[in-house]
């Protein structure tokens, strides 16, 4: 699967879930949300090889 | 996971509640947790006219559709601090116009460099020894403080999330400040006739969900952080409290939370410590606790008759 946060494009092997990805590109489950084809997905989903997900910050603004 | 209310597909798990809802059972529990805090903490009663401080990011703008859905009678206020960084204060304002026009809201906008000769950036480096955070901090609480008492408004409402208070709060706590300690509360009420009631309606919220609110609202917020934020304290702060949460879900809510029940219950300080005895400003006439010229009006005139760095260069 294709993980995107800001400029940065990580490119994961398996089937693994949401929260796991985040974690493995170094990431906080708390400090992003996860977008799938433009909708919002909580993050126990199993993404599938093909699957491109959208990691959003939660931080942002002033 | 599905939604608990429904059994569709949920969007949000919110792992500190054990709760995971839908879209339109998200876009409903949201506002009521922002009713809850309204009332519980009583920060203003339906009749009374809300200034909202926005900015442009996803807190601020949420807070006001917010309280519009709830039908509160809500202005905003956007101040123009001039942070040039690709038009990060130009773009921040489209955003809020364009949001204000969707809505048929009204809002009134302050321009520092227009307003006082200077933008913010201009004036912090004008002033060797104070953070631009610290600055754009104090420009800020005496614009909106200034709009909301001349604008007749009852009560000012900021955006700050559970989070942001947990932060601020994990800061305090690391210097033992008392006395912004004993300050730190969801409402600061009105102790000079000058002086406008404060709240902090979000304060229930993880940051997490006001994002997932504002993507699911269709807000079209500013999503990069300011640019003078980049590694701040705060959002250290942030990422310690958020390895707590991710040990221990909750680990935030309960950090805050449980200060603010201490506090109410004067388990923690003693009920006068956070009592100023407040003046007025002999140039401006807003309320200050410092004799002569408040902070603001000190701002401003060190900036214009000192020589700052900037001004060195130039001459």
């Amino acid at each position: 699967m294709k993980i995107i946060y800001r400029d940065k494009v990580w490119e994961l092997k398996g089937n693994i879930t949401v929260r796991d990805a985040i974690k493995k590109v170094g990431l906080q489950p708390e400090a992003v949300l996860a977008m799938r084809d433009g909708k919002l997905i909580t993050d126990d989903v199993i993404a599938k090889p093909d699957d491109t997900i959208r990691l959003i910050a939660v931080v942002s603004g002033g | 996971m599905k939604c608990r209310k429904c059994g569709a597909t949920a969007v949000i798990n919110m792992r500190q509640h054990r709760l995971s809802l839908c879209q339109d059972h998200f876009l409903e529990w949201v506002p009521q947790q922002v009713q809850r805090a309204i009332e519980h903490f009583r920060m203003f009663a339906p009749d009374e006219k809300v200034l909202v401080a926005v900015s442009g990011g996803k807190d601020s703008l949420s807070l006001w559709d917010i309280l519009l859905r709830l039908g509160y009678a809500a202005d905003g206020l956007y101040i123009h601090l001039g942070i040039p960084d690709g038009g990060y204060s130009d773009v921040s304002q489209q955003k809020v116009e364009r949001f204000a026009a969707e809505r048929g809201a009204k809002f009134l906008v302050v321009n520092v460099a227009a307003e006082y000769g200077m933008s913010t950036p201009e004036v912090s480096r004008r002033k060797p020894g104070r953070s631009t955070c610290g600055t754009c901090g104090l420009v800020k609480r005496h614009i909106m403080n200034q709009v909301a008492y001349e604008g007749g408004y009852a009560v000012l409402a900021t955006g700050h999330n559970l989070d942001d208070e947990a932060a601020v709060l994990f800061q305090n706590v690391l210097h033992w400040a008392t006395g912004y300690l004993a300050r730190q509360a969801p409402v600061l009420p009105s102790t000079h006739p000058k002086l406008v009631r404060k709240v902090k309606p979000l304060i229930r919220l993880y940051e997490r969900e006001m994002a997932a609110y504002a993507l699911l609202r269709g807000i079209d917020y500013i999503y990069e952080e300011c640019p003078y934020s980049r590694g701040a304290t705060t959002l250290f702060y942030k990422e310690l409290l958020n390895q707590l949460e991710e040990r221990s879900p909750g680990a935030k809510q309960m950090f805050y939370l449980s200060f603010l029940q201490a506090r109410e219950e004067g388990r923690l300080l003693p009920a006068e410590a956070g009592e100023v005895e407040l003046g007025e400003c002999q140039r401006c006439g807003q309320p200050t606790s410092v004799p002569d010229l408040c902070a603001f009006c000190r701002l401003w005139e060190g900036a214009v008759i000192g020589q700052g760095p900037q001004e060195a260069e130039e001459q």
